[in-house]
Formats: C-alpha cells, structure tokens, sequence
C-alpha cells in the first residue's frame, strides 16, 4: 500500500477522529449487543436441561484456562506489534502479528479440541438446552476468532509485501481493537460459562 | 484534542505489566473456584475479577482509557444497554436467584 493510498484511507471525519476507527468502535458497540443477547439465551437455559450430559459432567476447567490464558497472551503479542508498527520497526511488527495469529489459532484448535470431545461424548446442538446455547455461544465467539485469525495473517502477508508501513498504522490498530475486543467476550464467556458452572 | 495528542499510548512495559495482572487474575479465578469455603459468595468474587479483567484490556489494550470521548461513548453506550437488557432477563428468568 503506497503512502497516497495510506493518507486517503485515514481520512479522518468532522469529528477530528479516524472514520474507519469510529466505525470499528461503532460495530464493537453493536457486537456488545449479539454477544449480550447469546449469553442471555445460555444464562436463562443454565440448569433447565431435562437428559444429559450436563455441562458439570463435561466442562474441563484446566484444559480452557490454558487456552484462555492463549488467548489473554495474544492481546498483549496485538499491542506490541502495534506498538511497532508505530514506530515503524516492522520486522518485530510482522513477528508480534505472526504470534497473535498462531496464538489465536492454538485457542481455535483448543475449541475444536473440547467440541470434537463433546460430540464424543454425546453432547450436540440438539441434545439438550445445553449443547443448544453452549455451541451456539462459543461457537460464534470461535467464528470471530477465526475472522481475527485471517485478518491478522492477511496484515502479515501486506507486510512481507512491504505493502504494510508505519504509514498504515491505524490499520493494525483497528485489526487490534477487533482483536482485543474477541478476547474480551472470552473473558466474560470464561467466568460465565466455565466458572459459574 | 487532536489525533495525535490522543495517541500517547502506554509503553510495551505498561503492556506487559497489565499481561502479568491479567494472568494472575485469571489463576486467581481458578483458585477460587476450586474453594469450597468460597462457594457462597463465588458469584460477585468471580463477576468481580471477571470485570477487573475487562476494564484492564479495554482500558489499556483498546486504548479506551487514552483515546477520544468518542470512542468511549459509541462503545458504553451499546455495552450498558447489553448489560442493563442482561440484567433484566437474568432478573425475569430467576437465573442468579432461582
């Protein structure tokens, strides 16, 4: 990406501030919204299962804190590629890019792992209220962390182009805040789910 | 404010420190899980160290701390309604309490 195009995508609004930045913000505040009405349908099912299994028989409490600790890992490698990408050492740039993506895709096999475990043991969407609202909440956060994944890569490919600069900084930034934003549905889903079992 | 004045962001060691804090806090919440004195009163420890967590990321990751009002306002805004709607059905459907 040249520094012509660089300079037209931040472009910035009447309010002084990055339009694609507001926009991002603005669709986080809007996934506030899905998350919050998913893990209302998991809450209100919580306990009303009729057969089994049951989370209590299946949830693995070490396993999941292992990946999301993985995950919690991947939101500081984000920040440091930013950090770099600011100051336009783009060698560690790509290197802390790289790491966010493999440790994302360590938490996608880690929930595969525990799905792929689950199904094993008898547990699918139409078992009970539980495998219901319990694929249906992770699994949308893991599609998102899949999306995050592909993003990431994506900037890691721009930037062994020599296609991702420090002039495209708020475009790792907003990758970043996508990021950091999956991490934070986890943490919630990780107390309310596995914790709160 | 201008764009760039909004840009001071913390530095990496900041970002490593608050890494460290979030780790410690997610083996504080597994620790207190497996307490069986700490069973009566498991659900504001862990929604507590739960919203220690996020306010960590979404405060110095997300920058939410450091940048525009702006940002601050589009991501709130949605996220009390959330919450308050949240509230509300857990409220109707006894899911704390019942």
């Amino acid at each position: 990406m040249s520094q012509t195009d660089a300079a037209a995508m931040e472009m910035h609004s009447a309010t002084g501030q990055p339009n694609r930045k507001i926009l991002m913000w603005a669709f986080i505040g809007s996934e506030c919204m899905l998350f919050g009405s998913l893990i209302i349908v998991y809450m209100v099912y919580r306990g009303k299962s009729l057969v089994g299994p049951y989370p209590e028989e299946l949830l693995n409490i070490p396993f999941i804190t292992v990946t999301t600790f993985v995950l919690l890992m991947s939101s500081l490698m984000m920040v440091l590629a930013l950090s770099a990408v600011q100051r336009g050492d783009m060698k560690w740039g790509k290197i802390w890019l790289f790491m966010t993506a493999l440790l994302g895709l360590v938490f996608l096999g880690g929930q595969v792992y525990e799905f792929s475990h689950f199904v094993h043991e008898g547990l699918t969407l139409k078992t009970n209220l539980f495998g219901g609202s319990f694929y249906l909440l992770t699994g949308t956060h893991g599609a998102h962390v899949a999306v995050g994944v592909i993003w990431l890569l994506s900037l890691v490919f721009l930037a062994q182009r020599g296609r991702l600069t420090q002039a495209n900084a708020e475009t790792v930034e907003i990758a970043g805040l996508y990021w950091h934003f999956v991490d934070v549905v986890w943490i919630v889903l990780f107390t309310l789910i596995y914790l709160l079992v | 404010m201008s764009h760039t004045q909004e840009h001071a962001h913390p530095s990496n060691r900041t970002y490593v420190l608050v890494a460290a804090i979030l780790g410690v806090i997610t083996a504080v919440e597994v620790g207190v899980f497996y307490v069986e004195a700490l069973k009566p009163v498991l659900v504001p420890i862990l929604l507590a160290l739960s919203a220690a967590k996020f306010t960590l990321v979404v405060g110095f990751f997300m920058h939410l701390k450091f940048d525009s009002k702006l940002y601050r306002a589009l991501f709130v805004g949605p996220f009390v309604v959330a919450v308050a709607v949240m509230l509300a059905m857990f409220l109707i459907y006894g899911v704390f309490g019942g």
